[in-house]
This record gives C-alpha cells, structure tokens and sequence, in this order.
C-alpha cells in the first residue's frame, strides 16, 4: 500500500512538471494585468521546438533553448497584439493557439516528413533521470528510504527546476521591487504610470517571463516526458495549467498545491483504469479527468472559497494624453 | 478621434478586408518558406473548393457547420460576451440530436423527428451554456473561464456516454447504431432532384437551409426586436444598460442559451445529416473556427455566411491542396485560420487608427 502510494506520488511529480511551469508562466502574465489563454500554443510550439532542434542538433539543451525562444516569440505576438495595440486578449490567445496547433504539423511535416511528428529521440537529445547521491545505498531503509531513492531520486533535471521555479517566483514577486511594480501594474496601471514607470515595458517583461516558463514547460513535453514531438501533444496542459492558476488564487504555492493535486489525479485515473472499490464499484476515469476542471468551475463560482484575479487583468491601458 | 467623419464603407468593409488580406499574405509566406508556390497553392485550393459540383457542394457542406458555430459566438459578441464553449456546446447539442434520432427513428416519419431533433440539438446545446452563463450572470465567474472548462467536461462526458451506454453491443468502437434512413436528413442532391435540379453526390444536406433560416432569425433577432436592442446596449455599455433599466443578468443568460442552441445545431448537419450515428469528436474544431467566422464577418449574419463559405472552402480546398502538394498537409489551413483571428480579432486596431486618421484628415482638408 504505502509502495502504491509512493508509486503514485513519483508519477504525479513528473506529470505536475508542465503544470507547475506552465502555471507560474500564467501568473507572472495575468498578475501583470496580460490573461493569457495561448499557454496551450506556447507549450506545444515549445515542444515543437524543442523536439526539432534536439533531433537535428542532438542535444537536449540546444532543443531547450530554442523550445524558449519560440515560445517568447509567440508570447512577443501575444504582447505585440494585447499591450501595443490594445487587441482583445483571450482573441490574441485563441489565435496564437490555433496558429500553434496548425504551424507544428505543417512545419514537422515539411522538414521530418512523418507526418508531423520529429524523429524519435535517445541519448543526449533527451533530458535524462538523474539518481541523487546515495539514492541506491539508502534505497533498503524503511520508509524514508523508499521515499528518497523512488520519489525524490530518478527525475530528470526539468523536473528539480520546475519545483525550484516556485520558491523563486515567490521570491521576485513578493520581494524585489520588480515583483512589487509587477502586482501593482495587474492592479492598478494608473498609479504605477503616475510613479513615472513604463506599463508597457513592464507588462513586455512579464509577457517575456512567462514565454520562457512555456518554452521549458514544452522542452519537458517533448524531450524529458517523452523522447519526441507528437501532433497536439500539449493535450489542454496549458488550459488545465490555467485552472489550477485559478485555484491557486494567482499565488505561486498555492499554485503549486493546485497542480499538485491536478497532477495527482492524472496519476490516480491513470491507476484506477478497471479497478472496482468496495462498496462503490468502478469508478469512470472520465469521472476522475474532469475533477480538475469541476473543481475550478466550483471555486469560481464562489462555492469553495472565492477567486478573484487581478483588478485590471485583460483591461487594456491607454495612456491619458493631456 | 472624431468617428463620426470615417465613410462607412472604410470601416465596415475596407479595414476588414485589409485585415483579412494580411493574414492571407503572412499564409502565403508560410507556404513560400516550405518551398512552394503560394499562387499555384492557391490554384489548388480555389479549383478544390469550387471547380466542381462536388467540391461546391463539400465547400458549402462544411460552411454549414460555420454558420452554426460563427452565428453561436457572434450572438455572444453582440452583448459583450465571449463564448469560447462553442465546441462543448457542439457537441452536447449532437447528443441531443442523436438521442431524438435513436428514440424516434423507428417509429416516427422524418417530418416529425426533424423538428424533433432541431429542438433537441437546441434544447442540449442551450443546457450546455446555461451553467457557465447562469453563473456569469449571478455570481460574477468568468464565462471565457467556465466555457473553456465546460469544452473538457462535456468531451469527457461524450467518451463516457458512448463508451459505457450508447456503444453497440460486441463492437469495440464507440458509436452509437446506424440509425435507421427516416432519421436522415435528405442530401441536396436528393432534395432537388424533383426540381429537375442534377447535382453530383456530396454530404451537402437539408441542414444548410436550415443554417440560412438561424442567420435570417439572428438577423430580425439582434436588430429588430426589442429584446435584441437589450442585447446590443448590454454589449456596447453594461453600465447604461443597467441606467436604461435592462435586466443585464437575465439578458447575460438569454444570451448565452441561444449562443449554445445555435452551436448544438452542428449536430444536424454532423450526426443526422451526414454520420447517421452518435460518434467521438465530431465537433472537430468547429466550435473554435466559429471564432474566426464570426470575427471575420464582423459579427453580422450576411458576413458570417460569406465568413463560413470561404473557411469551408479552406477546409475543402485544403484537401485537394493536400493531395497535389504532398509536402502541404491540411492542417495549413488551421494556420490560415488562426493568422485571420490574429489580425482581424486581436491586431484589428494595428491599422485602424492609422486609416481611420487619413480618412479624416481627408475628409477636413
């Protein structure tokens, strides 16, 4: 049993990752006042990128890198359209996914020909599980053992960063005067022009920031999670990334638990596949899929706690002129 | 910037038609990059969606599900609001559909169960809006947010449906039986031919008149009722709807189950015209292309139609593009969408403000 459960909690780590990092991309976006509903075509462009780069250049990192600029050049269009032009921004987003979704397969098609996808990837084009030290020397005692050498040990370096990406994100948000500037432009842009800072410079930063969470939350996708690229592989990550943004309360760790849970019960319907409990029987997976998204529309609609974004998420600004 | 001195033909027609143009431009980059001639793929896409009878009828098989779907999101759009489950609403709307079919076909003749199904397709669709719209309207949740999420719900749903009671016994796929022929919509080319009327075979069906129908009742709907009045101040400014004495939360609701009616009506066309049989994602993106349509028709039932034939004809021509360039798949055209929604919704204002000023700058000198 207690086997299982570690099992289970190894699986939702690795299945949190793209969440957690996708996540953390939507809220230095939203707290900046930008919604962005293209993380989905953020991460799948990431992951595109990614895949193609590492299978003609061989190297996970080089793939990581161009999984990062693509998707900050996607997040660029995003920023071009919702902050320069004042455009709609869940139309920026629907476009950028759709863009995405397209532009992928017609590329991977062109330049791999198979349809789509990018050749398989192995070796140093992948990012691969590392062991921590003395993961296989404790591995025998009880408990904390297990825990160490199974759900600690054996990611791969994607992973320990997403993880490390939450300490740091709270600490440029709520601790340096970049992070301060970041809430106040979400809240209230007005006062944040008066003080003599640049809107539109700031809001491109965080639009920037959050194409660079995406780009590794695709790199993940695409050469850590699995060894290449896969038409739609992004699966509504980027959406169910979105909700538990949302039911993190636009917080970086209660972001974190809500991704968690998500991941967990990925990992769960995955488990619980033709497994009857006594006393209920078999319980749908498709039941245990959509929890994430009833839960996020419970919690909007003020049934368990209350969400409430930033003030000017998804209002344009338009500078005054005297 | 004074509106008032902008001719109505730059704004209604001129800007969007540039706005179109550069996405179509920035496609044919796309095509030039992989090597290809975007003219010569343009020949192809044109000659596919309406160099023959067939393709015609294909073009216009595909528009129907547009209509539907651009008509759902621009009625939305109208009062402000931005429904993105147009694809959830779909689909659950087919289910409508399918299930009137399955019940009635053996029982009841087509001129009975079509009526039937129109209000089952409407009836479900509009089920589907109603909890995201209920809770926009009441509690405030944001309706772009609930839909996005109602989309994954209701696919979960579908699978869970199909798999678990709708699947045929001893089959492993998971659709629903055949229905029998009373339940099929009747294809144009059966429709006309007691016209003396001779089209080639294609999945063209009854359900395109019945998308002409929705735009002409959208129409009279959004500008000649007063409830559409409601609609459209809602819309322009919630707050002086609210001044005005509109209800802005029961107009938020009304709303939203037309939108959702509106795109259940994609079952018609899918499940009873052309399928016959309640199946896995038939919705196929049409929920979302709706966005497109109804952004490039500028939100007008006229705009919509043209909007929906040259998005079917992507669709179709795309196809035939695919086969004589086998380095071009299909799925370009869901770029080309994507490029429209890009510079028509969200990069409308890039030259807006720059045309808008020479013409007024025209206009006083």
């Amino acid at each position: 049993m207690f086997e299982t459960l570690i099992l289970i909690l190894d699986a939702t780590m690795r299945v949190s990752t793209p969440l957690i990092l996708a996540a953390l991309a939507g809220l230095f976006s939203e707290r900046s006042g930008i919604v962005d509903i293209g993380l989905e075509g953020k991460i799948l462009g990431g992951a595109f990128a990614a895949a193609a780069a590492a299978a003609v250049f061989g190297s996970a990192w080089i793939g990581l890198i161009f999984a990062m600029l693509a998707s900050i050049g996607l997040a660029l269009i995003h920023g071009f359209a919702c902050i320069t032009h004042r455009g709609d921004h869940i139309v920026s987003g629907v476009a950028i996914n759709t863009i995405v979704a397209g532009l992928t397969v017609t590329l991977g098609l062109d330049w791999f020909g198979m349809g789509g996808q990018t050749p398989t990837l192995a070796g140093d084009a992948r990012f691969l599980s590392l062991t921590l030290p003395f993961a296989d020397a404790v591995a025998d005692v009880p408990v904390i053992g297990l825990i160490y050498s199974e759900l600690l040990s054996g990611h791969n370096v994607l992973v320990y960063l997403a993880f490390a990406c939450v300490p740091l994100t709270y600490w440029v948000i709520y601790k340096t005067r970049f992070g301060l500037r970041l809430r106040a432009v979400g809240e209230n842009p007005h006062a944040v022009d008066t003080a003599g800072i640049s809107v539109a410079f700031l809001r491109y930063r965080a639009v920037i920031i959050c194409g660079i969470l995406c780009g590794l939350a695709g790199a993940y996708l695409s050469t850590a999670h699995n060894a290449g690229f896969l038409k739609d592989m992004s699966a509504g990550k980027g959406y169910i990334a979105l909700a538990a943004l949302i039911f993190g309360k636009w917080r970086p760790v209660p972001v974190l638990f809500a991704c968690l849970l998500f991941g967990f019960l990925d990992a769960v319907a995955v488990r619980m596949q033709g497994v009857s409990l006594p006393g209920i029987g078999e319980i749908p997976v498709q039941a245990i899929e959509v929890l994430p998204y009833v839960l996020t529309v419970l919690l909007l609609a003020g049934f368990i706690g209350k969400a409430i974004g930033p003030k000017a998420v998804g209002r344009p600004y338009v500078k005054e002129r005297a | 910037m004074n509106q008032a001195k902008v001719p109505v033909w730059v704004s209604i027609a001129l800007i969007p038609f540039i706005n179109v143009m550069l996405a179509f431009f920035v496609s044919a980059l796309v095509i030039l990059a992989l090597g290809e001639d975007p003219i010569e793929a343009a020949g192809y896409l044109i000659y596919g969606a309406f160099g023959y009878e067939e393709g015609i009828g294909y073009t216009l098989y595909y528009a129907t599900n547009l209509i539907f779907t651009g008509l759902a999101v621009s009625v939305a759009f109208k009062a402000g609001l931005f429904n993105i489950g147009g694809e959830g609403q779909a689909y659950i709307g087919g289910l409508g559909v399918g299930l009137v079919c399955l019940w009635f076909d053996s029982s009841l003749p087509l001129m009975v169960i079509a009526p039937l199904a129109i209000i089952g397709g409407a009836l479900f669709g509009a089920a589907w809006a109603y909890i995201p719209a209920y809770l926009q309207a009441r509690r405030g949740s944001h309706v772009v947010i609930t839909t996005i999420m109602f989309n994954f719900i209701a696919s979960s749903l579908m699978v869970y449906l199909l798999v678990n009671w709708l699947k045929q016994d001893g089959r492993m796929s998971p659709n629903s039986r055949t229905f029998e022929e009373s339940a099929w919509l009747p294809y144009m080319h059966e429709l006309l031919a007691p016209f003396g009327i001779e089209l080639s075979e294609s999945p063209l069906n009854a359900s395109f008149l019945w998308a002409l129908i929705c735009c002409v009742f959208v129409w009279g709907l959004i500008w000649h009722t007063r409830w559409g009045y409601q609609l459209r101040t809602l819309g322009t400014n919630a707050t002086a709807a609210v001044y005005a004495g509109i209800d802005n939360s029961k107009v938020t609701i009304w709303v939203m189950l037309i939108s959702g009616g509106l795109a259940g009506f994609v079952g018609l066309n899918e499940i009873m015209g052309v399928n016959h049989s309640l199946l896995l994602n038939f919705t196929a993106g049409y929920g979302f292309a709706g966005i497109a349509v109804s952004l490039m028709g500028r939100n007008h039932p006229v705009g919509i139609i043209v909007a929906a034939i040259l998005f079917g004809a992507l669709y179709q021509g795309g196809s035939e593009l695919a086969f004589e360039i086998p380095t071009i798949t299909p799925e370009i055209v869901v770029v080309i969408q994507g490029l429209v929604i890009l510079f028509s919704g969200a990069l409308e204002n890039m030259l807006k403000d720059r045309i808008e000023g020479f013409f007024i700058r025209k206009s006083v000198a």
